[in-house]
C-alpha cells in the first residue's frame, strides 16, 4: 500500500490546475465562486477551450476525443477544475449521452454526434423523467410509435434541465406496451427543432430558470435516431447512470465553497473581531471540513477500485458518495447562510444583479447565499434520490 | 395551565382563520403579491375592520385590550396563509415600540391610526456591521432649537418602503454598541431616502439613508429596554408564524405521500418515509410548545427571564423549522422545488425567520450564557 500520489500524478495535477486558471477566463470563473449562475455561452466558450486541449471529454473512448488517463487522473481533472471554479463541461453531452453513443451507437452516429457533443456544438439535455416517472423511472409512459421509416412520440417529460438551449434530447420512450415496464423502453435522439415538441419553463424556489417541461405531440423523428436496439434502452440509460460513479460526490466544488467561505468570514465583523476568528464559526467549519476529507479519501478508495470494475457498470459505493458528497455540498450552503447572516434576506434576479449600479446590500455574495442554499436541495433529490441510493445500498451491500 | 381558549380568543382565532382560508389561497396571495407595492391595501382595511390591526391594544386606542395570546392566534394564522401584508412591521414592531416606549400622549396619537389601518409603520434599526448585536447602532441624533435631527444608515428596515412613519433608533450618547444612550424617534417618512426591495421570502424591507433628517417626536431618549421587549415580542410572534407554517408544511407532505405514486404504490406505504414524516411530527408539536412558551413569557417584566426563554424559543423554532422545511421538500422531490408549489414557499420563509433578530447559533449563547434554559 502506498497512500501517497506517485510525482506524475502531482505533476499532471499542477499541470492541470495551471492550465485552468490560465485559459479559463477570470471573468466566468468568477460567477461560479460568487455562486452566480454561468450562462449558455460561458458554456460554449469554456468547453471549447477545453475541448481544443483535449481535455472536455477524457472519459470516453480514445477514438473520440478521450484520454488514456488513469482513473486517479480523471479524478484530478476534475477536483481541480472545480477547485479553480471552472463550468464543467456539459453533463449531458459529456457524461450522459456522449458515452451511451460511444458504446452503443452506429459508426455514423458516432460520427455525426461526437465530435459535436464534446465541442458543445450541440447542446444536449436529458428527456428521462416525467410527471409520474421519478424515482420510478421505468414507469414512464411517454411512446414512440414506428410508422414508415419514422418514430412518432407522443408524452411529457419534466424537469429537463437546459432544456431551453438544447439543440438535442435523448429521450427514454416505450416502444413495447405488452412488455414488462423495463423491457419496452428504447433510447431515442431527438432534434429540438422537430414540429410538435414544446418546451415550457419551470421556475424553481430560488426564481431561476433551469428545468423545463417539454411535450411530445405527434413528434416524427428518423427511425435511425434510435441508438441500439429497439426495446434496449433500458440497458443504455443503466449504463448511463452507472457510468458517473466517482463524479458524483462533487468534492472538488465544496471545497471551492469553503474556501469562499473563509474568505468572506474573514471580512465579516462580529463586535470587536472578525468571524472567521469565532471559535463556534470555527468548529462549525472544520467539522465540515473533517467530513470532507474523509469523503475524499473515500473517493480515492472507490477510484482504485475502478481499474478492476467494468465500464458502465454501477458500483453500489457511488451511492455513499452521492449521499455524502450531496450532504456536505448543501452544508456548505448552510455555512454561507451563517456567514452572511441577516443579509440573506434581500432578494435580486441575476439580471438586476449583474446590470445594477446600486451598491450591493450587505456582504459580497450576499444575494446568492440563499438562492444557492434553496437551489441546492435538488441535489439529494435528483439523479437518484438519497433515499432511493440508500435502498441501493441496503440491498446490493448489507444483503436485505 | 390552561390551554383553552377564551370566547373571546376562539372569536378572533375564527375570524383571521376564516380570513386566511378565503382570502388567502396560494393562487389568492399571488394575486395580492403582485400589487405594486408587493401586498394589498385592500386586504390591510380588511384586517383593520376585523379588528386584527389594534387587537393588542387597549380599548381607548381603538383596540380590543388583547394581549400576547391574541397576538400569537394571529402570528400562527398568518404563517398558515404566509401573509405578506405589513402587520409584523407596523403593529408588532412599530406600534409594538410606541405603546412600550411612548407617552400617553403619543399613544393615543398614534396608536387609533395603527387600528384603523391609516398608518403604516416600520422600525429602522438594524445597520450594516450590527450582525445579532441589538445595542449596535451607530446613527446619531443631535438636537437643536427643540428639534432632534438624525443622520445616518439603516438597513433591512422591513416594509421600510411603504412606511408613512419610521421609527428609528439614534445614538444620543455613549458609544455605538452601548445599551445606554439609543434613543427612539417617529420620522415623517415622506422625503426620505429609501431604497426598496423584495425579500427572499416575498415581503418588502429597504435601506433608508437619513441626513439631518427631522423627528416629528421623540418617543425615548434611554431606548434600549423598550427595544429589547419590543424584539422579544416579535421573536414571539414570528415563532408563532413559524409553528403555522410548519404545520402546513406537515400537512402537505403527508397528504402528498398519501397520493403520488411510485413503484406502483402511494409512497406513504415506504416505511422508512413514514417514519420521517413522524419526526416531522414531533419537531412541528415541539414548535408548537416553544411558540406557546415564547407566548407566555413574552410579556415578562424580568428583562433578564424573559429574553432567555425567547432565545429558546427562537433556537428551538430556528432548527425545528429548518429539519421540517428540508424534508418537506425532501419528501416531496422535485415538485417542491418549484415556485408552483405551495411548500417552497413556507420552506423560505422559515429560512428568514431563522436569520431574523439573531439566528439559531447567536440565541443558543445567549441562553448558554444565562445559565441555561431551565
Ligand atoms: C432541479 C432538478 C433538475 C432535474 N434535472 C433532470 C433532467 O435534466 N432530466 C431528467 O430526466 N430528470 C431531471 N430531474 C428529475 C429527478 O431525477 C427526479 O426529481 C428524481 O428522480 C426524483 O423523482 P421525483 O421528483 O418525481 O420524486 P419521487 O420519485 O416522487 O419521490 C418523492 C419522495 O419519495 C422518495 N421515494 C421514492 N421512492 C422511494 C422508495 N422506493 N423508497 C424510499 N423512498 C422513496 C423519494 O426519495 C422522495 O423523497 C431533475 C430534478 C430536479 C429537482
Amino acid at each position: 500500500m502506498d497512500l501517497s500520489f506517485t510525482a506524475e500524478e502531482r505533476a499532471f495535477r499542477d499541470e492541470m490546475r495551471d492550465f485552468f486558471h490560465t485559459a479559463i477566463p477570470e471573468r466566468i470563473r468568477r460567477k461560479l465562486r460568487e455562486g452566480l449562475h454561468h450562462s449558455n455561452d460561458d458554456q460554449i466558450e469554456t468547453q471549447r477551450i477545453l475541448n481544443a486541449r483535449g481535455i472536455a471529454v477524457p472519459n470516453w473512448p480514445v477514438a473520440w476525443g478521450g484520454q488514456d488517463w488513469s482513473p486517479v487522473q480523471i479524478y484530478m481533472w476534475q477536483d481541480e477544475m472545480q477547485q479553480a471554479c471552472v463550468p464543467f463541461p456539459l453533463a449531458f453531452n459529456c457524461s450522459m449521452v456522449g458515452p451511451v453513443i460511444a458504446e452503443f451507437a452506429t459508426e455514423e452516429h458516432k460520427q455525426r454526434f461526437l465530435p459535436r457533443a464534446a465541442n458543445l456544438d450541440d447542446w444536449w439535455c436529458q428527456g428521462f423523467s416525467e410527471p409520474g416517472a421519478g424515482s420510478d423511472l421505468a414507469s414512464l409512459r411517454t411512446t414512440a410509435v414506428r410508422d414508415g421509416d419514422e418514430w412518432v412520440i407522443n408524452g411529457q417529460k419534466t424537469w429537463t434541465t437546459l432544456g431551453q438551449y438544447a439543440d438535442w434530447i435523448f429521450v427514454l420512450a416505450r416502444t413495447d406496451m405488452a412488455a414488462k415496464k423495463q423491457e419496452g423502453i428504447s433510447f431515442l435522439l431527438v432534434d429540438m427543432k422537430t414540429p410538435g415538441i414544446t418546451v415550457r419553463p419551470i421556475q424553481t424556489i430560488d426564481g431561476g430558470h433551469e428545468v423545463n417541461e417539454v411535450w411530445f405531440d405527434e413528434v416524427r423523428v428518423p427511425a435511425g435516431n434510435l441508438v441500439g436496439q429497439e426495446n434496449k434502452g433500458w440497458d443504455y440509460a443503466k449504463f448511463l447512470l452507472g457510468n458517473e460513479r466517482t463524479g458524483i460526490a462533487r468534492i472538488g466544488i465544496s471545497k471551492s465553497r469553503i474556501k469562499r467561505i473563509r474568505e468572506l468570514a474573514a471580512f465579516e465583523r462580529v463586535g470587536e473581531g472578525r468571524l472567521i476568528d469565532e471559535p463556534k464559526f470555527r468548529e462549525k467549519l472544520a467539522s465540515v471540513e473533517i467530513d470532507l476529507k474523509a469523503l475524499e479519501m473515500t473517493q480515492m478508495r472507490v477510484v482504485a477500485q475502478e481499474r478492476t470494475l467494468p465500464r458502465g457498470k454501477p458500483n453500489p459505493m457511488s451511492s455513499v458518495l452521492k449521499i455524502k458528497g450531496s450532504e456536505l455540498q448543501q452544508a456548505t450552503t448552510e455555512l454561507m447562510m451563517d456567514v452572511i447572516g441577516p443579509y440573506v434576506a434581500p432578494f435580486f434576479t441575476e439580471e438586476e444583479l449583474e446590470g445594477r449600479n446600486e451598491p450591493p446590500i450587505g456582504p459580497d455574495d450576499a444575494a446568492t447565499a440563499a438562492p444557492m442554499y434553496f437551489n441546492w436541495r435538488k441535489i439529494s433529490i435528483y439523479g437518484g434520490s438519497n433515499e432511493i441510493q440508500r435502498n441501493i445500498l441496503a440491498k446490493a451491500v448489507l444483503g436485505f | 395551565m390552561d390551554f383553552d381558549l377564551s370566547d373571546d380568543q376562539r372569536m378572533i382565532k375564527d375570524s383571521v382563520e376564516r380570513l386566511i382560508a378565503d382570502r388567502y389561497g396560494f393562487e389568492s396571495r399571488r394575486a395580492l403579491m403582485r400589487n405594486p407595492e408587493g401586498w394589498s391595501r385592500e386586504m390591510w382595511a380588511q384586517m383593520a375592520e376585523l379588528g386584527l390591526l389594534g387587537v393588542a391594544f387597549d380599548e381607548a386606542h381603538g383596540g380590543f385590550g388583547g394581549g400576547p395570546v391574541e397576538t400569537m392566534l394571529i402570528a400562527e394564522a398568518f404563517g398558515r396563509g404566509l401573509v405578506v401584508e405589513p402587520y409584523f412591521a407596523t403593529v408588532v414592531l412599530g406600534a409594538g415600540l410606541i405603546r412600550r416606549a411612548g407617552s400617553a400622549d403619543q399613544q393615543a396619537a398614534y396608536l387609533p391610526q395603527v387600528a384603523s389601518g391609516e398608518l403604516l409603520l416600520a422600525f429602522a434599526h438594524h445597520e450594516r456591521h450590527a450582525r445579532n448585536d441589538l445595542a449596535h447602532v451607530a446613527a446619531t441624533a443631535t438636537e437643536q432649537d427643540g428639534v432632534w435631527t438624525i443622520t445616518g444608515e439603516k438597513s433591512l428596515v422591513l416594509h421600510g418602503d411603504t412606511a408613512d412613519k419610521v421609527i428609528v433608533s439614534a445614538r444620543v450618547a455613549g458609544e455605538t454598541t452601548d445599551h445606554n444612550g439609543i434613543g427612539l424617534f417617529v420620522v415623517d417618512a415622506v422625503g426620505l431616502n429609501r431604497r426598496g426591495y423584495a425579500t427572499q421570502d416575498g415581503q418588502r424591507a429597504a435601506e433608508i439613508a437619513f441626513d439631518a433628517t427631522p423627528a416629528e417626536a421623540v418617543l425615548s431618549l434611554d431606548g434600549f429596554p423598550a427595544i429589547a421587549a419590543t424584539v422579544d415580542a416579535a421573536i414571539a410572534f414570528v415563532c408563532a408564524e413559524a409553528v403555522g407554517g410548519m404545520a402546513e408544511m406537515h400537512s402537505s407532505t403527508v397528504d402528498y405521500m398519501k397520493t403520488r405514486k411510485q413503484f406502483g404504490r402511494a409512497i406513504g406505504e415506504f416505511q422508512v418515509l413514514q417514519h420521517r414524516a413522524v419526526d416531522m411530527f414531533v419537531n412541528l408539536e415541539q414548535s408548537r410548545s416553544m411558540a406557546l412558551y415564547a407566548t407566555m413569557m413574552a410579556e415578562e417584566p424580568d428583562a433578564a427571564e424573559r429574553a432567555r426563554a425567547i432565545s429558546s424559543a427562537k433556537v428551538a423554532i430556528g432548527r425545528n423549522g429548518r429539519a421540517v422545511g428540508q424534508e418537506a421538500i425532501q419528501l416531496h422531490g422535485g415538485i417542491a422545488m418549484t415556485m408552483e408549489y405551495k411548500v417552497g414557499h413556507y420552506f423560505k420563509r422559515m429560512t428568514m425567520i431563522e436569520k431574523l433578530f439573531g439566528d439559531t447559533e447567536h440565541h443558543l449563547a445567549k441562553v448558554a450564557q444565562a445559565g441555561g434554559a431551565l
